[in-house]
């Protein structure tokens, strides 16, 4: 999630567990903090704070993005478009990154989109096995359960046995394609359109669209 | 052999437990731990590979029962000391010196641009594109770093050795593997493979699932 420093990458000195030596290297500064995670995270803002690298007034704009701005309305928003508008379908499947972009959807964790979609045939799935790889600017920061270790162990082997665990059953006939984002790239599922919603608007759509029904492990609602 | 935070696969970690949609952080100090990491790494010191690999690094037992944004606070703390930004003093309480240079310190006017720009991690490559869509490919056979032992690298054990097809081609991008260890960006083609779920499990759940993971060229062999 952090940025790519690229050419401004300062090199660190002193970086040596990030250099090329053996890495069973048992030191660990974070043990110096309180263990209490509230006090050690209090603890952190204080000391970043009083030196200066750290300013709380942009804390508080990341939360407020994050809590009230940048969500999984914008993905359901992508997904109600795609529904009513074949040529933007075709194009977002194609390459999503310009076509989300357009829409105010680029940034952080979004550099790299790719949508794919939910049929008869295949149901996608989107997990990140190895940390918490998620596309923010669609939907937000990832719920707790995605970033489980539950989550993260089961849904490569058991998708199915997964999918039961949110009250979701596919038909024996659908095969499940399951994403493990394992590179920068992020994955947007678009869920089936429900039955019965012809002639709805993209507001309308939207509030069918859930954030589960986007990672694959929901279905969109029925109006 | 990789590290702790390896999981896919894996048995015994039990349900998964939905939540609800509007339920953004759960705690306040949720909130401040995301706020922090994303302000710290705005002075540049690290890449998001750098931030990955010091969750990764973090003692087994630690990894296993810090909670998500515990390990936040964990691998920040110890890349702070890492790259000098604050002391092992002042980690462990003592009063905090004014930084030298607080020239990039994120004020609360910059996160939203800061946000919007993101960190893509496409590069230009020398590296020729061996695999087309439809190649048939093997993943190495040990999952490991080849530059540093021990170190960072995106091909999770549960897929090491298989045999798989080339599904999309994304460009070329920074290599984990590299970046992580301040060993340059490295870029080469990173490709959509997919995987039959009898490739990769002894009891698939379903003869058609599948499982696609992004992988880059140098985890990949023909098949």
């Amino acid at each position: 999630m952090d940025n790519y420093g690229g050419s401004l990458l300062d090199n660190g000195a002193g970086a040596a567990h990030c250099l090329g030596m053996p890495h069973d290297d048992p030191d660990h500064p974070h043990e110096l903090l309180p263990p209490d995670p509230a006090l050690r995270v209090k603890a952190l803002e204080t000391i970043l704070t009083k030196k200066g690298l750290v300013d709380p007034a942009a804390l508080d704009e990341i939360i407020d993005i994050y809590e009230n701005k940048i969500g999984p309305r914008n993905g359901a928003h992508v997904v109600a478009k795609a529904w009513n508008d074949p040529a933007f379908m075709a194009a977002l499947l194609e390459d999503a990154t310009p076509v989300v972009a357009d829409l105010g959807y680029y940034g952080r964790q979004g550099e790299h989109m790719v949508a794919v979609e939910n049929t008869d045939a295949v149901h996608n799935m989107v997990v990140c096995t190895l940390c918490s790889c998620y596309p923010w600017p669609l939907l937000g920061i990832p719920p707790t359960w995605y970033k489980s270790d539950a989550y993260r162990a089961r849904a490569v082997r058991e998708p199915r046995a997964v999918l039961a665990d949110f009250d979701v059953t596919l038909p024996d006939e659908t095969a499940v394609r399951v994403w493990d984002s394992t590179a920068e790239v992020r994955y947007l599922v678009i869920p089936q359109r429900p039955d019965g919603t012809e002639g709805l608007s993209v507001d309308e759509l939207m509030a069918l669209v859930t954030r589960d029904s986007m990672i694959g492990t929901g279905l969109a609602r029925t109006p | 052999m990789t590290r702790v935070h390896d999981m896919g696969g894996r048995f015994g970690d039990g349900p998964v437990t939905p939540e609800p949609e509007g339920e953004v952080f759960h705690e306040d100090w949720h909130k401040r731990a995301l706020a922090i990491t994303l302000a710290a790494a705005a002075h540049g010191k690290w890449n998001i590979d750098i931030s990955r690999h010091a969750r990764e690094r973090l003692a087994p037992k630690d990894y296993a029962r810090f909670s998500y944004y515990e390990k936040w606070m964990a691998g920040l703390a110890d890349l702070l000391v890492d790259t000098g930004l604050v002391s092992r003093a002042e980690l462990a309480g003592a009063a905090p010196d004014v930084s030298s240079d607080t020239s990039r310190t994120l004020r609360a006017e910059g996160v939203a641009p800061m946000l919007a720009a993101g960190g893509p991690a496409d590069r230009p490559s020398d590296v020729p594109q061996q695999f087309q869509p439809g190649d048939a490919v093997v993943t190495r056979r040990i999952s490991a770093n080849r530059l540093v032992d021990g170190g960072h690298t995106r091909l999770p054990v549960y897929a090491a050795g298989a045999c798989g097809c080339v599904l999309r081609v994304h460009g070329t991008h920074i290599l984990p593997d590299s970046s992580a260890h301040r060993l340059g960006e490295a870029a080469e083609p990173l490709y959509a493979v997919v995987f039959p779920a009898s490739e990769l499990w002894a009891q698939p759940e379903h003869p058609k699932d599948e499982i696609v993971l992004d992988l880059w060229q140098s985890y990949l062999v023909p098949a």
